[in-house]
């Protein structure tokens, strides 16, 4: 399922909302997680999952082109854990 | 900053009641509405793709033989499907960028 068929479903669901609405809250819906996540907090979403951040140090990588060695600086990346309903839901 | 709280779904509503100017209600009807079709997809075993965002992906994992830690006892863990999320770039290099 791509974002453009999940605005679908919803306005399948939702006769009396307009398709720009749909759009504007699943952007809401996101950007809201997505700015949480960049002010490194954190977003918990029972039965679903929760999303936070986790810290990476600071490494020394290589051009894998030229194999020349590059500093790569300590950085957070995105990480997702599923909640316990949503791995059992996967494995029925 | 407040990013010391955790966002729930309670926020999600109260952000989309301000910004689109829905009811409460109605807000809160919505976000259940998004969590319940992307749960729907992804447990049809369908992978969910939100551009700009992320993939939420689904891998099929083989029997294997694990051990209980604290009693060294072998056991077989069954073959099971897991999900992981693969951020996008842009949400990658927002969090980067915001240090």
């Amino acid at each position: 399922m791509i974002r453009s068929e999940l605005v679908q479903k919803l306005a399948a669901e939702n006769a009396d909302l307009s398709a720009k609405d749909i759009e504007r809250i699943v952007d809401v819906f996101f950007d809201e997680i997505s700015a949480r996540l960049a002010e490194g907090g954190r977003i918990e979403l029972r039965g679903f999952g929760a999303f936070s951040t986790r810290a990476r140090g600071g490494r020394t990588g290589r051009n894998p082109r030229t194999g020349e060695a590059v500093e790569v600086d300590a950085k957070r990346v995105p990480y997702f854990k599923p909640g316990k309903e949503m791995r059992e839901r996967l494995n029925v | 900053m407040i990013a010391a709280t955790t966002l729930t779904r309670a926020d999600l509503a109260d952000s989309v009641h301000r910004e689109i100017g829905l009811s409460r209600a109605e807000s809160s009807k919505l976000i259940e509405q998004i969590l319940g079709f992307m749960c729907g997809a992804l447990s049809d075993g369908q992978n969910v793709k939100i551009s700009g965002f992320g993939s939420f992906v689904l891998r099929d994992k083989g029997e294997r033989v694990g051990r209980n830690p604290k009693t060294g006892v072998e056991v077989p863990i069954e073959p099971r499907r897991v999900l992981t999320f693969r951020a996008s770039q842009m949400l990658r290099d927002r969090i980067v960028k915001a240090g």
